[in-house]
């Protein structure tokens, strides 16, 4: 054996560093840094969503009408076609005494422009208060869906914000059709909570109602969420909503069924029990997104703010609704811009194409070198191997996520790993057929391939950066092992194998077989 | 083993007129399919819906026709198989943007009673998000190109960069107009194997021109012409060897890949083949054309290395205390 160098050092560190590092990948170990395999190989789901961040905005407006309501109750103040669309509020006091206190009131609302015309007011958001709305309603979206996601079972969810209003949803794991479908449903129910009051003078006539009747009156119609021919004529401004809620959570009736039970905070608490006192043999409608689920008669006043939504669910969709609840409502609207779902079965599949695919090209390429270069073919393959252990390692290290471009990159770096070797065996041959020393042909061969393979790979590795900064999703991967492969052949191609030769040239030097070495005669 | 043995030099330049005449055949070839036919955008750009469905026989995709026909979801779609005879994939021009509906249930069920299939792959593509893609692939091309002009005229001169960029755009012509004429959908993952093509054949490129670089600086001929023809040949066994190893290796994901990664493995092989072809045949008589002057080089070379020799000489001297 020749002396060791502090190449052949360098190299056998990384080749160390390569093989322990990749072990927890290559083996499937418990423990260690691995690759993740990407939504394409492992088989998931992949979400783009828009927010409806208008409806954010109008939601808003409701609620603030909502609580002239409640302020004007509190302080006999008479209102009268106390009315709100999505551009903004408008109602008229019978008093004009009362303008001031109104007044008073509104101005703790930040953000409303406020007109006031003799007794009649008209309120609208101000562009900032719209645009501080929108930018709540997606942060708040982010929140509570990763809030849900959390709480649903599965390992790893990625919940992210995608430029300014987009959310990323990836995940991993989704085995069947039916869990796939109980996570879009988590992710995408709106879960509003409101609490109503039925109008009993009218509700007779609902059948015979249109909206627009309904809400001439401030009324509006819904429908039972068993039985859409049954329909509620309700007040259109909530008692409360489930901003106030602060638990759900699954229980049981007494007949064994699932239902949600829900606690209120203390604001919500006192105006139910305010409102409950008053009302005490009319109805109370449980609406939720949209829908009746109950409308029980108020017998009494209900104080402690506790209270129960019923409806035919199965155990697991009561557990969903609770987590749903919990996790708080979605101020707006959310709707799906990009959807990528591969199954289990598609992703092994890519997984074993790739694979073949990977070994097939590895062996044409190492049984290739070794015919063409001999023994300069063999050192080429032993920094391909090490390579590829690098490459893998250093993937694990990062936790780099591998997908289906993701093999082909590394199936790509096998070809284009060797070229490095290729240029210096090259040079080498030459400057032996020149009538150069074996010693001076390795060192200038070296020497004068360096530039070239230096140049030719940073071009390439432009290339690679550029589509990891602009690409998306799966296409990142193939830009991360290239990348990855490039920097790596760099340290095996050109350092590992001129730290081989050193090695070995006395022995070089002895033998005088440049068949043997070189794969040439002479 | 040895291909070729440097005896000696091959007249590439003399054959460039005719290379020129076939390149522009190409070119035009490409330009023609690229207008007429043009490109068929897949989801990821135009936006749209995929959902692939594998049978475990034959897919009866006359009878899935018939059946997909009663839901409105399905107007317009196409069938096609994908890959294999027992694996289809519908595409539809339309998306939903209900989070709670999926395509892929719909699918599910207007499909009962063909037989024993599984949904593998739900694809949707918003219009906005395509647009997006489209944008942002546009821009990453332009961005590859320009800075790996940047860096050519950095390290060589102007007239390589160039020259090389003349090279690049011409594979990638070439290569999209074979995407055309065999008609495949355009995709990110062909996006991606462009942006390689574009590393790649510039990879090609780079390895014969550091040799004119080195011919140019080191040789006593003053004939551009000459010294290419000479750089060309001493890399000819490299480029051969290197377009080799790296055909072997697409080949074999061309073959084995898959259905999903074939349209990316297309695209790379015919970049491979037009990458090798274009950096002897496009990039050097280009450069000749050019007229990249060796003598004025040379002079220029000189003037810079005596003024490096009077920078040291200063310095000598301003170290050693006289200045």
């Amino acid at each position: 054996m020749g002396k060791l160098n502090f190449r052949i050092v360098v190299f056998g560190l990384a080749i160390i560093f390569g093989i322990f590092f990749s072990i927890p990948s290559l083996f499937q170990l418990q423990d260690g840094k691995k690759v993740t395999l990407g939504l394409d190989l492992q088989g998931g789901l992949h979400m783009l969503l828009g927010v409806k961040t208008e409806e954010a905005t109008k939601s808003r407006i409701k609620s603030i009408t909502a609580s002239i309501k409640r302020f004007s109750e509190r302080k006999d103040i008479l209102v009268d076609d106390l009315k709100f669309d999505e551009s903004g509020i408008s109602f008229t006091l019978l008093d004009i005494d009362d303008v001031k206190n109104m007044r008073e009131f509104l101005k703790e609302t930040d953000g409303l422009n406020i007109a006031v015309n003799g007794e009649s007011f008209s309120i609208n958001l101000t562009k900032k208060e719209i645009a501080r709305t929108e930018k709540e309603a997606i942060d708040q979206a982010i929140e509570t869906i990763r809030n849900r996601l959390d709480q649903f079972g599965l390992a790893e969810p990625v919940v992210a914000r995608q430029g300014a209003e987009k959310i990323l949803v990836q995940l991993a794991g989704i085995k069947t059709a039916e869990d796939e479908q109980r996570a879009r449903e988590l992710i995408s129910r709106a879960a509003k909570l409101e609490l109503m009051a039925v109008d009993e003078d009218r509700i007779a006539r609902v059948n015979t109602m249109s909206d627009s009747d309904a809400s001439e009156y401030g009324d509006v119609i819904l429908e039972d969420s068993k039985n859409p021919a049954i329909k509620y004529l309700v007040h259109e401004i909530p008692i409360l909503d489930g901003g106030m809620l602060t638990d759900a959570s699954m229980g049981f009736d007494q007949n064994n069924r699932p239902l949600i039970n829900f606690k209120l905070n203390a604001e919500g608490a006192e105006i139910f029990g305010d409102f409950t006192g008053k009302s005490v043999g009319k109805r109370l409608a449980v609406v939720l997104d949209g829908k009746v689920y109950s409308a029980p008669n108020i017998n009494e006043r209900i104080g402690g703010g506790s209270g129960q939504i019923s409806g035919s669910y199965t155990v697991m969709e009561a557990k969903d609704l609770a987590i749903a609840l919990r996790s708080g409502a979605l101020l707006a609207p959310i709707y799906l811009m990009e959807k990528r779902s591969v199954g289990p079965s598609l992703g092994a599949d890519s997984i074993k194409a790739s694979m073949m695919a990977l070994v097939g090209g590895f062996v044409l390429v190492i049984v290739f070198m070794m015919v063409y270069y001999r023994m300069a073919g063999v050192i080429a393959n032993i920094a391909l191997i090490a390579n590829l252990f690098i490459l893998l390692a250093v993937m694990s290290l990062f936790g780099a996520t591998l997908t289906l471009p993701g093999m082909a990159g590394i199936v790509l770096t096998v070809g284009m790993a060797v070229d490095a070797n290729v240029i210096i065996s090259e040079r080498i041959r030459e400057l032996i057929y020149e009538g150069k020393s074996m010693h001076k042909a390795i060192e200038e061969g070296y020497a004068n391939a360096m530039r070239a393979i230096l140049d030719a790979n940073i071009t390439t590795l432009i290339a690679s950066v550029v589509l990891y900064a602009y690409g998306t999703g799966a296409i990142k991967g193939f830009a991360i092992t290239m990348s990855i492969g490039i920097l790596a052949s760099m340290l095996t191609a050109i350092l590992g194998t001129h730290g081989i030769y050193q090695m070995l040239e006395s022995k070089i030097l002895k033998s005088k077989d440049n068949k043997f070495w070189f794969g040439i005669k002479g | 083993m040895e291909f070729f043995k440097y005896t000696k030099t091959f007249n590439f330049m003399g054959k460039s007129k005719m290379a020129m005449a076939i390149s522009i055949i190409l070119l035009l070839a490409s330009y023609m399919l690229l207008v007429t036919k043009g490109l068929n955008y897949g989801v990821d750009f135009a936006g749209g819906t995929i959902v692939q469905v594998k049978y475990d026989t034959v897919a009866p995709i006359d009878e899935m026709r018939e059946k997909l026909k009663d839901n409105k979801i399905f107007d317009g779609a196409s069938i096609t198989e994908f890959g294999s005879a027992d694996e289809v994939v519908v595409r539809m021009k339309t998306t939903t943007s209900d989070v709670e509906v999926d395509v892929g249930d719909v699918t599910r069920e207007a499909l009962k009673g063909t037989g024993n299939y599984e949904i593998r792959r739900v694809d949707i593509v918003g219009p906005t998000v395509g647009a997006e893609l489209k944008e942002k692939g546009v821009i990453s091309l332009v961005l590859a190109i320009v800075g790996i002009l940047i860096y050519v005229a950095f390290r060589f001169e102007w007239r390589f960069a160039v020259s090389s960029i003349f090279a690049l755009i011409h594979d990638i012509s070439i290569a999209l107009g074979a995407i055309s004429l065999v008609g495949l959908d355009v995709n990110l993952d062909v996006l991606a194997a462009l942006l390689t093509i574009l590393g790649y054949s510039l990879n090609d490129t780079i390895i014969v021109f550091d040799r004119i670089r080195e011919g140019v600086t080191s040789s006593k001929k003053t004939d551009l012409t000459d010294i290419v023809n000479e750089s060309v040949t001493r890399t000819l066994a490299r480029t051969t060897l290197t377009s080799l190893t790296t055909f072997f290796v697409v080949f074999t994901l061309f073959m084995f890949g898959g259905e999903i990664i074939h349209a990316f493995a297309f695209t790379l092989l015919v970049g491979v083949v037009v990458g090798t072809y274009s950096s002897v045949f496009v990039a050097s008589p280009i450069l000749i054309w050019f007229g990249f002057d060796v003598k004025g080089y040379h002079i220029k070379l000189a003037q810079k290395a005596k003024r490096e020799a009077e920078k040291t000489r200063m310095r000598d001297q301003y170290e050693s205390g006289i200045m």
